[in-house]
């Protein structure tokens, strides 16, 4: 049986803040937009890592979920999309439990956003996360701040995940960009755990600009600092802290 | 009794071609008044008759008509079959109250809905369905003045009757059945039975029985869409206090609407738990509404609507309502219903397990509304071992490696190089050959690699080299976070 409410409680543990660094990132009824960072310049298209702001908001999601509650993930049945499919032992192997997830795939970007509205005004799930590709014009504006709304009004945290689309005007709580950056290497050289180069781009009333790298740890359910616990490679950083910072039950309200 | 598009005094026949030659499958009553007859070819119709309209013969349209029959008729009874190619039956045993007609109050209904529709109809009322055919389709008024042929034993059995001296129905009765039974064998007697209605038979109903039902009639045909929910509601009211008394609650609600004209409209919601409050079943139904393709068209207005609950489960008492639950939060089931009705039921899943060799068949999508599965726990101490993301099918890359078996030291992917800077593998999977009658196939070695920028990527080599492949090829096969 998969426990999460191991990861739960290691999620709601104090950490210290690095400096400047906002208390609590991300607000729980608030929307959050994770944005795929440029490839490198080397690339010819505008290929995107998309799996690296996916894997940041899942996480950040899965800390918002307290036990038992559901999360949604809203993605499109066709185009990209359709040909990389989210796959459950992945997310098994991130400490996300599948079970707790509902994946939605809908026609176009209409009815996803319609629908994520509808899945954040009910309040039923702690998390609901919409995926999208491009640059989706019906996404503007007015549909960001409906969503805005909808979550504030029933504190479900929105994480919306872009790739292919310069970051644009919304109304949304923070604006992150996201990508894969180099792991730790284990013994023999193999990949470590997920490593990401995460920037704040926006935050409403905050400081911008930002940049750290984290890892996640699966077994505390924590982001920590790539080098905390092994020999400094760049200075010593702390960590990012978790969504949820100071007691363990109460929901930061930032 | 059927008519088309031609006038119903014009002279026609309906044609299909069979063995090469234009053969006469119908005809029109005028053209039946000059003296033609189904079965005889179109060139010697046409020699009698040379104005002769001929129009091709569809048995599957004709079949499809009586079907809209069948539902316009099971305004009276959900007891509805088609017989044949041209009749119906009707049970309508213990429907006349509900009804507030009779025998002859429901045939003459009958007879003007359908005579409304262009049709002709010949109806008849018995005990039993074969008598009623019988009567029906020879035009008697009591059983004992039906032909022989109504038994419907064959041709050699109507002409050895004949031949006998017995023409009808009622001479039969009145002899010994024993020496019919000994001659013409256990049916005749069976046969007669029923047209004697002395034995009943059941049909078997075109669309299931459902197990619950209620409706309501309309004095006045309703014209418009919006008072429909409110109906629906008082229904839903009803269905309740059965579904109450029962101990049940409706897993799929469907809503049937009948136009005067014979039209029928239905629409049909499922619910993720039983669901009896008549306030979610609307909730539910408006959603439907809202979200069809092309709205409900009342035409000349509808003056039945029938709810019933074909689908129902137990509900454990004291669940009166789901709303809350102790988290604070509302349950998540009616929102999964909503979506379902109105993204339709394909585009809400959940991941579950399955017990399978291959990466791509580890998980699989179930319907939103199954119960979720528990997944094992991952080793602890690893880093992911599995993608986030997996190709499907998997991507062909362009791939540097060592032969025979060295890990990949760069790939090409859309157009673009990647040096491979950490590797781990290879981890053989080996091709499930317990599963196919050729038992053999090729080995997948797979490589968890990191490029220069950091992204991590799930390789595999299709086929050992060498033993399996001169040059095995090389897929991308998932991205990690």
């Amino acid at each position: 049986m998969f426990d999460s409410s191991r990861f739960k409680r290691a999620a709601s543990l104090v950490q210290a803040s690095p400096k400047g660094w906002p208390d609590a990132p991300l607000q729980q009824d608030g929307v959050h937009e994770f944005y795929a960072a440029k490839g490198s310049a080397q690339g010819l298209g505008q290929e995107q890592d998309s799996a690296a702001p996916l894997a940041l908001a899942l996480l950040c999601a899965v800390q918002a979920c307290r036990a038992g509650e559901p999360l949604l993930w809203l993605r499109l049945a066709k185009g990209k999309q359709a040909q990389q499919r989210p796959y459950a032992p992945g997310l098994v192997e991130l400490g996300i439990d599948p079970a707790a997830m509902v994946l939605m795939r809908l026609p176009d970007l209409q009815s996803l956003l319609r629908a994520g509205v509808d899945c954040v005004r009910h309040g039923s799930a702690g998390a609901v996360i919409l995926e999208m590709d491009g640059r989706a014009p019906a996404f503007d504006l007015t549909a960001s701040r409906r969503l805005t709304l909808a979550a504030e009004q029933s504190g479900t945290m929105v994480l919306i995940v872009r790739s292919g689309a310069d970051p644009a005007p919304s109304a949304a709580h923070t604006r992150w960009q996201v990508a894969s950056a180099p792991s730790l290497p284990l013994p023999a050289n193999a990949p470590g755990g997920p490593v990401f180069d995460v920037t704040l781009l926006r935050q409403r009333g905050g400081r911008e600009g930002l940049n750290l790298q984290v890892e996640w740890n699966r077994e505390r359910g924590t982001f920590q600092d790539p080098t905390f616990g092994r020999a400094p490679l760049s200075g010593g950083r702390p960590a990012l802290p978790a969504v949820r910072t100071g007691d363990a039950g109460r929901r930061s309200a930032a | 009794m059927r008519e088309g598009a031609a006038p119903p005094d014009a002279a026609f026949a309906l044609i299909a071609k069979q063995r090469g030659a234009q053969r006469i499958m119908a005809l029109s009553p005028a053209a039946l008044a000059l003296g033609l007859s189904a079965g005889m070819m179109l060139a010697d119709a046409r020699a009698q008759e040379p104005d002769l309209a001929a129009l091709e013969h569809r048995p599957e349209a004709d079949h499809a008509l009586l079907l809209r029959l069948v539902e316009a008729c099971e305004r009276y009874t959900p007891m509805v079959a088609p017989h044949g190619d041209d009749a119906l039956v009707l049970d309508l045993t213990g429907c006349f109250d509900s009804l507030a007609m009779d025998e002859t109050g429901v045939l003459d209904d009958l007879a003007r809905r359908l005579s409304r529709l262009g049709f002709r109809p010949l109806l008849a009322c018995a005990a039993t369905p074969d008598a009623a055919l019988a009567l029906a389709r020879f035009g008697k008024r009591s059983a004992r003045e039906l032909p022989v042929a109504a038994l419907g034993l064959g041709e050699d059995a109507h002409l050895a009757l004949k031949r006998a001296g017995l023409r009808t129905i009622g001479q039969l009765a009145d002899r010994p059945r024993a020496p019919l039974a000994a001659r013409f064998g256990k049916v005749m007697s069976v046969a007669l039975a029923h047209l004697l209605e002395e034995q009943d038979r059941r049909i078997t109903p075109h669309r299931a029985l459902p197990p619950i039902w209620v409706e309501q009639r309309f004095a006045e045909p309703m014209a418009t869409v919006k008072p429909l929910l409110g109906v629906i509601e008082w229904l839903a009211g009803q269905a309740r206090d059965l579904l109450v008394a029962r101990g049940r609650g409706g897993r799929r609600y469907e809503v049937s609407l009948f136009r005067t004209d014979g039209h029928v409209a239905r629409l049909a919601v499922d619910s993720g738990l039983p669901l009896r409050e008549p306030a979610d079943v609307v909730r539910l139904f408006r959603e439907r509404i809202e979200s069809l393709a092309d709205p409900l068209d009342p035409g000349f207005g509808y003056d039945l609507l029938r709810l019933s609950i074909p689908l129902h489960e137990d509900v454990s008492e004291g669940q009166e309502r789901l709303d809350e639950d102790s988290s604070g939060r509302p349950d998540l089931a009616p929102l999964l219903d909503r979506l379902q009705v109105r993204f339709g039921a394909e585009s809400l899943h959940r991941f579950a397990p399955r017990d399978e060799h291959l990466p791509e068949y580890v998980d699989r999508l179930v319907p939103a509304a199954s119960w979720p599965e528990s997944w094992p726990q991952p080793e602890a101490g690893e880093p992911p071992l599995r993608p986030l993301f997996l190709f499907d099918p998997p991507q062909t890359v362009t791939v540097l490696a060592e032969v025979p078996d060295g890990p990949p030291r760069r790939f090409g992917w859309q157009g673009r190089q990647h040096r491979v800077v950490r590797h781990e593998g290879p981890e053989r999977l080996a091709y499930p050959w317990w599963k196919t009658v050729e038992a053999t196939g090729p080995t997948r070695d797979y490589y968890r690699i990191e490029d220069e920028d950091g992204r991590r990527f799930w390789l595999f080599r299709h086929g050992l080299y060498g033993s399996e492949k001169a040059d095995p090829r090389w897929y991308l096969h998932g991205i990690f976070a």
